[in-house]
């Protein structure tokens, strides 16, 4: 097989948490952010990270991007530690590895310099990285302005004349001015009217195909994740709960957290009536996990075994991991 | 024969802001009968919470209802007094808002929250009141009421606090509410115990719900007759089954291949283009720069509503054209 383009390694990011003492700050605990999180994310695929607000989502993407650096575990690119290089090489080798992987926001008002022309965000990425002479700018920004859907003449503007929609489209194309083979893109399409957001999604199908380039498509919307995605990855609390090929996770999910997930979309048919499985309660708070499997306070499967020991994570069918005691009597 | 509960008629609400006047509702009219749940739909901009706030008639500044008919169980709420749309408001219809955060008080518990509601609408004393307090949270299902009734709503999560909410537009025992994207701001498991909720008070307590959603999953779900709204238009009326086998729209049709689903993946059509600025909206019918079906009269003139069957309406030149299999 083919080395993978990234390859995540047992990923942990805890955030402390204080409480204001008299004279000095007294640690109380950690937000588990992410615990323990493993992923593999082949050339050209696009990868699904989904779970509710609160899950480690955005955290594990920054994470992977090295936007905030691990506890521990190692992000491997082309068979690369980023972490190690990060913290030791040159500024031109961390430069050159993050020319190579790029993010795009969930907010589009927020992610843009308001003071900035679209021209100016775009080419920003040549004056950083140097790939590109002046003189071939204008026609690099033409060239991603189309590629994105949008025209020459937006290039003069400020992201205030533009829509949401256009908005996202021009972080994308800032993205991909660095030429990456890797994109973090988190929750690109949440903030956007509904009927903008299949213009979004298409236009990342498309790039995925002609450009060959991988996806981290963080989301909670499940229906636009069974959309674009090959693979899917279901995070709950900070760790992985199932990891599988998009079919066979939406088809078979074999983790209860995850059937429970897909069970509470609502489905655009009014002629199909899923039976709902409704989760009491809330998310726990990631500062105090539950003991053994997360998830087990809300499982209606949950034993003592569940509270006691954590599940391992393990392949019960071919390319479908997932982590739970009792995985294989969802098995269909 | 169905009986009306609600009917409003070429309701205009207008904001005369600095920079023109923005015609956010601009002749909508629909009716909602008793007991039949309905979906207002639209996006942003379409008119559907300010819809809302104009049956409420809590329309902020600088809005204005400009002209129109707000019939509620026989009386026009338009141009009421404000001490006799007290008795409705609140009372008889309920709202519960898309942010529970903000539509909470964060600095009064639980129970003075819900109590001053139940006060406001019927005298009794105070210990009465907390009795009704905790019948409210146990009817939305709130865990442990005693304890949660102390709790000010920072101390909540968002799906408890939004339960809270609902509690309170329930107080008065209303005949009909109004949820504007009740579950927006809630996670899907969350999502899922809220909309149950809503599903068993309408049979539970024989309330007419209407639900404002951009949602089509959530309207396929709840509703069994739907209001299509776009920049401030009715686009279409159908009861909900119609709407999504055979939708004569082409802002429907578009918007129902636009959306992904969890069931199946599918060839997503996207809608060109983004929605109209409602200072200056689009001539004729405000859909036709994003149409695929678009012919020149469109651009002139605002199509009529028209029926194309019984309890349908469609306000689209073309649309015995339309169909699903058209659009792909």
């Amino acid at each position: 097989m083919d080395e993978p383009l990234v390859k995540v390694d047992n990923l942990v990011k805890y955030f402390p948490v204080y409480e204001r003492g008299i004279l000095m700050r007294k640690k109380v605990g950690d937000v588990h952010a992410v615990d323990g999180l493993s992923l593999v994310i082949g050339k050209g695929q696009t990868i699904g990270l989904v779970g509710e607000s609160g899950c480690g989502k955005t955290t594990a993407g920054k994470v992977i991007l090295e936007l905030i650096p691990p506890d521990s575990g190692e992000i491997y690119f082309e068979g690369k530690p980023v972490h190690q290089t990060l913290m030791k090489a040159s500024a031109a080798e961390k430069k050159a590895l993050r020319r190579n992987m790029q993010m795009v926001f969930q907010n589009p008002y927020g992610s843009l310099d308001p003071r900035m022309t679209v021209f100016d965000i775009i080419s920003e990425a040549f004056v950083v990285h140097k790939h590109v002479p002046k003189k071939e700018w204008k026609e690099r920004v033409y060239a991603l302005l189309k590629e994105v859907g949008l025209e020459e003449y937006h290039a003069e503007r400020y992201p205030h004349e533009f829509s949401g929609g256009q908005r996202q489209r021009i972080s994308i194309a800032r993205a991909l001015a660095t030429e990456p083979k890797f994109i973090v893109a988190d929750e690109p399409v949440s903030s956007l009217d509904v009927s903008v957001r299949a213009q979004i999604l298409t236009l990342l199908e498309e790039l995925q195909a002609r450009e060959g380039i991988s996806f981290l498509y963080i989301s909670h919307d499940l229906s636009s994740v069974r959309q674009i995605t090959q693979f899917v990855a279901v995070m709950y609390l900070g760790k992985l709960m199932e990891y599988a090929s998009v079919d066979d996770l939406f088809q078979n999910p074999l983790n209860p957290y995850t059937i429970a997930l897909l069970s509470a979309v609502p489905i655009p048919d009014p002629e199909k009536k899923t039976v709902r499985i409704v989760l009491p309660g809330d998310v726990p708070s990631p500062i105090n996990p539950p003991s053994g499997c997360r998830f087990h306070p809300r499982c209606q499967y949950a034993t003592d075994l569940c509270s006691q020991k954590e599940p391992d994570w393990r392949e019960l069918k071919p390319g479908h991991f997932v982590s739970c005691h009792y995985a294989e009597k969802f098995v269909k | 024969m169905a009986d009306t509960l609600l009917q409003v008629e070429d309701l205009k609400t207008y904001f005369f802001t600095e920079a023109g006047v923005v015609k956010a509702v601009d002749g909508t009219s629909f009716e909602v009968n008793r007991g039949e749940p309905l979906g207002l739909v639209g996006e942003s901009g379409s008119g559907k919470t300010i819809t809302a706030l104009s049956i409420l008639g809590v329309i902020p500044r600088p809005g204005k209802i400009i002209s129109g008919k707000i019939v509620f169980d026989g009386q026009n709420l338009v141009g009421m007094k404000d001490k006799d749309l007290r008795t409705i408001r609140g009372r008889r219809i309920g709202y519960v808002s898309q942010d529970p955060n903000s539509s909470l008080d964060p600095l009064y518990t639980v129970e003075s929250q819900l109590s001053e509601v139940i006060m406001a609408h019927e005298k009794m004393p105070r210990d009465d009141a907390k009795q009704r307090v905790l019948k409210l949270l146990n009817l939305v299902r709130i865990s442990e009421p005693e304890a949660r009734m102390k709790a000010y709503p920072h101390e909540l999560s968002g799906g408890m606090r939004q339960r809270i909410a609902i509690a309170r537009a329930l107080a008065a025992n209303p005949d009909m509410l109004i949820a504007d994207e009740p579950t927006t701001n809630l996670d899907v498991t969350i999502q899922a115990q809220v909309l149950e909720l809503l599903k068993s008070l309408e049979s539970d307590l024989g309330m007419t719900l209407i639900l404002i959603t951009h949602d089509m999953g959530i309207v396929a779900e709840m509703t069994k007759k739907v209001v299509v709204l776009y920049a401030g238009r009715v686009a279409e009326v159908a009861d909900t089954h119609s709407i999504y086998t055979n939708p004569k729209h082409p802002y429907t049709a578009a918007l129902l291949q636009s959306v992904p689903r969890i069931d199946r993946k599918k060839n997503l059509i996207p809608i060109p283009g983004s929605i109209p600025n409602l200072i200056t909206p689009p001539t004729g019918c405000r859909f036709h720069p994003r149409c695929s079906f678009m012919v020149d009269k469109c651009a002139v003139d605002q199509p009529p509503l028209e029926s194309p069957g019984p309890g349908r309406e469609v306000a689209c030149y073309r649309w015995k054209d339309i169909s699903l299999e058209r659009m792909k």
